[in-house]
């Protein structure tokens, strides 16, 4: 597998130690059961990626990492744990040998589709073979618009784009009926003691 | 290059120090001062790193990170004006505990 012959350059290390960064908020994130701390922890969770996803070249996934994983996630999660509780059960632990499994074998089977994948900046992708680079030959004439993702998402795919929204749409509007606009302040308390131990 | 690149060390070992400070806490406002000191770090990160790929371009995105990183700390210090976080140390309970 010559794809892993990668030069050790400035920005593999900086890849490098965001990935080691990111394995060690995930998994105190898994050990904590203080939910503020693991919100906070959520909102570096995903700043880091956003600069992992800024450092592989795709900035658009970044910005949106970043506005809602850091920012509304977080205002949502405190919203939210105003109405519920402030710690985390504390789970069945029969339970956890069996979760584990689970997580290992969807992690492996991950890793294993990982080698069909093409090398990264391959010419002959799929990604940069077929339609790819009709959208790039085509957008500066049939669209007019300087930045071709913005040309697909808004054009090309309109209506795609357009159920997108209205399902984000929905899902806002359920939010804001799930956390209500003055349930901070006036609405009805839930307890948030400790359940039997 | 050699500027942007020692830089940018230097930014991700602050980084790694605030990270450990945000998983060693002990407090909360640890994590949160960390977590927004992060933030900060992601800022400079993503501009340097602009530079350091020769496409200074995304300089400006990096200042919207920084107005999002400004929404999610009112976003936290609003909760803490509604509520008391129960293992901050000193704050007495204003609204008489659980009920």
């Amino acid at each position: 597998m010559s794809d892993f012959d990668v030069e050790l350059s400035p920005i593999v290390l900086v890849d490098l130690s965001l990935l080691t960064m990111l394995l060690l908020v995930a998994i105190t994130i898994v050990r904590l059961r203080h939910l503020f701390a693991v919100v906070m922890l959520l909102g570096v969770y995903s700043l880091l990626s956003a600069s992992f996803f800024v450092s592989l070249d795709a900035v658009d996934v970044a910005f949106t990492e970043a506005a809602v994983g850091a920012g509304v996630s977080t205002v949502l999660m405190l919203g939210a744990m105003l109405l519920t509780a402030r710690r985390e059960k504390p789970g069945n632990p029969r339970r956890a040998p069996v979760a584990m499994a689970a997580v290992l074998a969807a992690g492996a089977a991950l890793v294993y589709a990982t080698i069909d994948m093409p090398a990264f900046g391959d010419r002959q992708a799929p990604a940069n073979a077929h339609v790819g680079q009709a959208y790039v030959e085509r957008t500066p004439d049939e669209i007019a618009v300087p930045n071709i993702v913005t040309a697909v998402l808004a054009s090309y795919r309109g209506f795609d784009t357009l159920g997108e929204t209205m399902v984000i749409f929905t899902a806002g509007v359920a939010v804001i009926l799930l956390l209500g606009a003055g349930s901070s302040r006036g609405g009805r308390r839930v307890s948030d003691r400790e359940g039997p131990r | 290059m050699t500027m942007f690149v020692a830089a940018t060390a230097a930014v991700i070992a602050a980084m790694a120090l605030a990270l450990i400070r945000a998983i060693a806490g002990p407090s909360l406002y640890d994590r949160v001062l960390a977590g927004n000191s992060i933030g900060t770090k992601t800022v400079l990160l993503i501009g340097l790193m602009g530079f350091m790929m020769g496409r200074p371009d995304f300089l400006d995105i990096a200042l919207l990170y920084a107005l999002i990183n400004f929404t999610a700390t009112l976003a936290i210090l609003r909760f803490f004006s509604y509520r008391k976080i129960d293992d901050a140390p000193a704050a007495p309970a204003r609204d008489g505990g659980a009920p």
